[in-house]
C-alpha cells in the first residue's frame, strides 16, 4: 500500500486535501470577475427574470457616435500611460543610479536606503495625500497643473514595489567584485556600467518597471485627492453613468496587470533556475 | 567589504587618471543628493505636513485643540467601524490565507501553479482596488448577478438588498468586509507563503521517529513555529485594511471609514466644527500604523530565526 501512496511525515497535504482546497478558493475567487464579464455583456433589463445577452457594450465604446461619453476615460488612460513613463523614467533615474552608489560606494547606507523604500507602505497613502495637498500647490506654481506631474507623488508609492525586484538582483550579485574586475582588465566607468552591471541587473530593471506600470494604472487614491483625471478616477465617474463599459475597462484591467505580473514572474524563476544549475 | 571598496580606486589607479579620480570621489557624495531631495519634497515634507496640519487653526496658530476631534463621538464611531472591518477582515483573511499556503505546500515554487497564484494575489492584493468594487457590484450589487438570482427564486428581500433594513449590503460599512477580503486573503497568501516554506521536511521526519502523528507534528512543532509569521502576517493584513482607500471610495459615497472620513474633511473643511480635520484624522491613522509596524515588526524578527 505505501507502494502506491508514500507516506508523509511532514506539513505537505495530500493531493485530494490540496486539489479541494485549491477548487474551492478558485471558485470563490473567479466568481466575482465571472460576474463582472456577465454584468459587461448584458443587454437590457431581463424580461420575465430571463436575461439577454450581447456584445452590446463591447461595440459601442467603437462607436464614433458614443465616443464623446468615454472621452474623459481614453483621456484619463493617456494620462495614465504618460505617468506610468515618467514614473519609470523617475524609478530609472534617481533610484537605479542611487542603489547603484550605495552598493558600490556607500554599503554602510544599503540599510538607510532600505527603510526609505519601505516608509511608503507604513504611511497609508490617504494620509499621504492629506500632505501632498499643500506640496502640490507649490508644483503647480513650477510645473504648472498638468497630469503628468502626479507622476512625482506616484513615483514615492512606487518605492517599495521598485526598489525589491532591483535589490533582489543585486543581492544575488558580487557588483563590487564584478566592477572591479571590469576597471583592472582596462574598462571605464561608462562601459562597467553600460556592459557589466546593467546587463546583469535587466531582470530587477524589467520586474521593477513592469510592477510600477502595475502600480500606475491602479493607483486612484492620488489622484482623486489631487482631481487630476487618470484611468481608475475617469473609471469611476463612467461607472456611475455607464456600469457596462465600467465592468469592461475594469476587466481587461484586472487582466492586464494578471499579464504583467505573470511575466514578472516569470522573469523571476528563468532567474532562479539559471543560479540553481 | 567596505574597506575593499574605497582601497579599489587606488589599486587600480594608473598614473594619468589619479586627479580626474580623486575629484569623482569627492564628487560621489554629489551623486546621492537627486534621490535624497526627491525623497525629502515628495515623502517626508508630505508625510509631516500631513500630521502637523491637525496642530494649526484656521488661522494658522498652533494649537492642541483639534485634537478634540478625536473625541467626536461620530468620528470615534468611524475609528470603531474602520477597527472592526480591518479586524474581521484581518483574522478571517488570515485563516483562510494560511489554508491556501497549507494546500500550496510542496508544489514547485517555479511551477505554473504557484506562478499563477503568485500573479493573481498580487493584482488582488496591490492593484484591485476599484476594479474589486466592480465586480461586487456586478456580483452582490442591487443589480448584481447573485443578488438578482436570489430575486428570482424567491427571496425577493435577501440579506444582499436589505440588509438591516438599509437596503443594499454593498454599500454599507459591513459590507466592505466582503470585497475587502478579495485583497486580504491574496495578501496572506504572498506574506505568509515563505514561512510555511521555512518548515522543514526533517522535521516531520524527526517527529514521525520519534513517533508522533501528523497530529502532534502540526501542534507540537508547526504551529509553534507559525505563530510568530502567522500573528504577524494578521497585524499586516488589518494595517492593510486599516489604510484601504479605493474600494471603499469606489462602493460608498459619504464616509464610514476613517479614510472616508478624511477625504469628507478635506473637501468640505469644517466636518464637526473643527479646522484641520484632516490632519487630526491623519494623525491619528499614523499613531495606529506606527503601533501596529512596530509589532510586526517585532513578530517578524521572532519568525525569521526559523527562515534561512
Amino acid at each position: 500500500m505505501s507502494a502506491t501512496r508514500p507516506l508523509r511525515f511532514g506539513a505537505e497535504p495530500s493531493g485530494v486535501t490540496r486539489a479541494v482546497i485549491l477548487i474551492v478558493a478558485a471558485i470563490l475567487f473567479i466568481t466575482p470577475i465571472v460576474a463582472l464579464i456577465e454584468f459587461s455583456l448584458r443587454v437590457g433589463q431581463p424580461l420575465k427574470g430571463v436575461q439577454t445577452y450581447g456584445p452590446l457594450h463591447y461595440l459601442a465604446i467603437f462607436n464614433p457616435a458614443s465616443s464623446g461619453a468615454y472621452q474623459e476615460l481614453f483621456q484619463g488612460i493617456g494620462n495614465s500611460l504618460i505617468i506610468c513613463v515618467i514614473t519609470i523614467v523617475i524609478v530609472l533615474v534617481l533610484l537605479l543610479p542611487t542603489m547603484l552608489l550605495v552598493e558600490l560606494r556607500f554599503p554602510k547606507l544599503r540599510r538607510v536606503l532600505e527603510f526609505i523604500c519601505i516608509v511608503p507602505i507604513t504611511i497609508p497613502t490617504v494620509v499621504l495625500v492629506v500632505g501632498f495637498v499643500p506640496v502640490y500647490s507649490a508644483v503647480v506654481g513650477i510645473f504648472g497643473s498638468a497630469p503628468w506631474t502626479l507622476a512625482f507623488a506616484v513615483g514615492v508609492i512606487v518605492l517599495p514595489y521598485a526598489y525589491r525586484p532591483i535589490a533582489a538582483n543585486m543581492a544575488a550579485l558580487d557588483l563590487a567584485v564584478l566592477s572591479e574586475a571590469a576597471l583592472s582588465l582596462g574598462a571605464s566607468w561608462g562601459s562597467v556600467l553600460s556592459r557589466v552591471i546593467l546587463p546583469n541587473l535587466r531582470r530587477g530593471i524589467f520586474a521593477s518597471s513592469f510592477i510600477t506600470i502595475a502600480v500606475v494604472l491602479g493607483e486612484y487614491t492620488i489622484a482623486t485627492f489631487l482631481s487630476r483625471n487618470v484611468f481608475q478616477t475617469a473609471l469611476v465617474q463612467l461607472q456611475r453613468t455607464d456600469p457596462f463599459v465600467g465592468a469592461i475597462f475594469a476587466v481587461f484591467a484586472l487582466l492586464f496587470g494578471f499579464i504583467l505580473l505573470l511575466i514578472i514572474g516569470r522573469i523571476g524563476s528563468v532567474g532562479r533556475n539559471r543560479k540553481a544549475s | 567589504m567596505t574597506t575593499a571598496v574605497a582601497s579599489a580606486p587606488a589599486a587600480t589607479t594608473r598614473g594619468a587618471r589619479t586627479p580626474t579620480r580623486s575629484r569623482r570621489r569627492s564628487a560621489v557624495w554629489v551623486g546621492l543628493l537627486p534621490f535624497l531631495a526627491y525623497v525629502v519634497i515628495f515623502l517626508a515634507v508630505p508625510a509631516v505636513l500631513a500630521v502637523a496640519s491637525g496642530f494649526f487653526d484656521s488661522k494658522g496658530v498652533f494649537t492642541f485643540d483639534n485634537l478634540k476631534a478625536l473625541t467626536n463621538p461620530q468620528i470615534l464611531n468611524q475609528f470603531l467601524a474602520s477597527f472592526g472591518v480591518s479586524a474581521v477582515t484581518a483574522v478571517i483573511g488570515a485563516v483562510v490565507g494560511a489554508v491556501i499556503c497549507f494546500a500550496l505546500m510542496g508544489t514547485k515554487p517555479d511551477g505554473v501553479l504557484r506562478t499563477v497564484v503568485d500573479s493573481a494575489s498580487s493584482v488582488l492584493a496591490q492593484f484591485g482596488g476599484v476594479m474589486l468594487a466592480f465586480a461586487f457590484i456586478a456580483l452582490i450589487g442591487t443589480q448584481g448577478l447573485l443578488t438578482q438570482t436570489l430575486v428570482h427564486a424567491g427571496w425577493v428581500l435577501n440579506p444582499l438588498n436589505h440588509f438591516g433594513n438599509n437596503g443594499t449590503l454593498l454599500y454599507q460599512v459591513p459590507g466592505l468586509v466582503i470585497p475587502y477580503l478579495y485583497f486580504q486573503v491574496p495578501l496572506m497568501v504572498l506574506t505568509f507563503m515563505p514561512a510555511m516554506e521555512g518548515l522543514k521536511a526533517t522535521w516531520g521526519e524527526a517527529n514521525a521517529t520519534l513517533g508522533g502523528t501528523r497530529f502532534t507534528y502540526w501542534t507540537r512543532i508547526a504551529m509553534p513555529i507559525l505563530a510568530p509569521a502567522f500573528f504577524g502576517s494578521l497585524i499586516l493584513l488589518f494595517a492593510n485594511s486599516f489604510s484601504s482607500y479605493a474600494t471603499a471610495a469606489a462602493l460608498i459615497s459619504q464616509g464610514g471609514i476613517i479614510p472616508l472620513a478624511i477625504k469628507q474633511a478635506t473637501s468640505s473643511e469644517t466636518v464637526v466644527g473643527i479646522a484641520n480635520v484632516a490632519g487630526v484624522l491623519a494623525l491619528g491613522m499614523v499613531i495606529v500604523m506606527v503601533i501596529l509596524m512596530s509589532a510586526y515588526g517585532l513578530l517578524q524578527r521572532r519568525a525569521a530565526r526559523w527562515q534561512r
